[in-house]
């Protein structure tokens, strides 16, 4: 009976440690099994920058999928997304990089279009680069910003 | 000349140590992976080790938890973005906290007695009686722990890092009034899977650096109470030690 004790307790140990393992990898952790599912679209931006893989991609809020790889092609960022099934992107619908806040991470926010849906590895032509804070501020220093008419 | 004498012979006597050391590690890696494996021994040691920490493991995880999420969130308020408090506590807690906290905490309570443990079966030549009995010490004493250890530590590091993420949401959320949402939501993504391994890989070796040193100490310890009690403040001062060292070590070569 002493021993049957034992046993028992090793074995809740294990269950506990394993459940929170368990709960670790998929609770916290960011799942990238259940976003290996849907199709791939293509969007290509003169600036990608800020954008990895694993990414989130949303449309109004809601996220729709995942940056699958970044590559440059032409000088430019191509970027692989991987969009939920269900999920459909019209042909006309425009890509542009934005910001969580002003310093936080960069996402894709897609704007629905009206016209015929993508095929899966068509692209997606309207594209929006990530604003360039940098250039923005420096554009306000030196000047150069177009006052409107007096 | 009296100088050089003295630091030559410090010098040796470092290396011949680290070679027993090195030894002692060997052969019993060596029994670990040869049959046979004295396994009702292996799993009163997990019970020992892992299930006796628990009630100590999840009482620092709550209050560790707790604490970074009191010093984080004035430090991120000032910038704005409370909402990283989540992500804050959970990458501190699984790359870091949780891994080294644990196995610190299961030094002082299970590396320190299994030292004492050896240490009197040494000096009440007990060791030396299982010998003549024609058992391998190493395997009746050694190789359990080492197995006990290597399986409780990722499963007591994974323990404490839910624990105190949840302690972590106690404080920032039921107290400070942080968007539950934000908290959970905000980890998801800037935890990944490689995180959680590194952990895992973590408290691995952490879990056998500390049998081994525990149980060489014990192994290798002196005549008498005195012997044994020195044996057992060492143990316990050298596996902490190198606990820290080599969680720097590691993480400077996994990342």
């Amino acid at each position: 009976m002493k021993k049957q004790r034992f046993e028992f307790f090793v074995g809740l140990f294990m269950a506990l440690g394993i459940l929170s393992l368990a709960i670790l990898s998929i609770r916290i952790a960011r799942n990238e099994f259940s976003h290996s599912g849907g199709y791939e679209v293509q969007a290509v931006f003169t600036n990608g920058n800020g954008i990895r893989a694993g990414s989130p991609i949303l449309i109004a809020g809601v996220e729709v999928g995942r940056v699958k790889q970044i590559a440059l092609k032409d000088y430019e960022a191509q970027i692989v997304l991987m969009i939920q099934p269900g999920v459909v992107l019209q042909k006309d619908a425009i890509a542009s990089i934005k910001t969580k806040g002003l310093i936080g991470e960069k996402y894709i926010e897609i704007t629905p279009g009206g016209g015929e849906p993508i095929a899966p590895n068509g692209v997606i032509r309207d594209t929006e680069p990530a604003m360039d804070f940098e250039a923005i501020i420096s554009k306000f220093v030196q000047g150069n910003v177009s006052k409107p008419a007096q | 000349m009296n100088a050089l004498i003295a630091m030559g012979t410090w010098c040796v006597d470092g290396l011949s140590r680290l070679g027993k050391c090195a030894v002692f590690f060997l052969r019993t890696l060596a029994c670990c992976v040869t049959p046979p494996l004295k396994f009702d021994r292996v799993i009163k040691q997990i019970w020992f080790i892992g299930w006796k920490s628990m009630p100590v493991i999840c009482l620092t995880a709550v209050f560790t938890g707790m604490v970074l999420a009191l010093q984080g969130h004035p430090t991120l308020r000032r910038v704005g973005s409370e909402a990283f408090l989540g992500p804050l506590i959970a990458l501190s807690l699984i790359r870091e906290l949780g891994p080294v906290l644990a196995a610190l905490m299961v030094t002082g309570r299970a590396g320190s007695s299994i030292t004492a443990q050896i240490g009197i079966m040494r000096i009440n030549d007990q060791i030396d009686a299982l010998e003549l009995m024609g058992l391998n010490p190493f395997r009746y004493l050694v190789v359990p722990n080492l197995i006990a250890f290597v399986f409780a530590m990722p499963l007591l590091s994974a323990i404490f890092d839910v624990v105190a993420i949840f302690g972590g949401y106690l404080l920032g959320v039921r107290v400070l009034g942080l968007n539950s949402g934000a908290y959970f939501g905000e980890m998801n993504n800037y935890v990944v899977l490689h995180d959680i391994a590194t952990g895992v890989y973590k408290s691995m070796c952490f879990g056998a650096l500390i049998a081994s040193v525990c149980c060489y100490k014990g192994f290798h310890s002196r005549y008498g109470a005195e012997g044994v009690s020195s044996a057992t403040t060492r143990a316990v001062v050298d596996a902490s030690v190198l606990v820290l060292v080599w969680d720097y070590l590691l993480t400077s070569l996994i990342s």
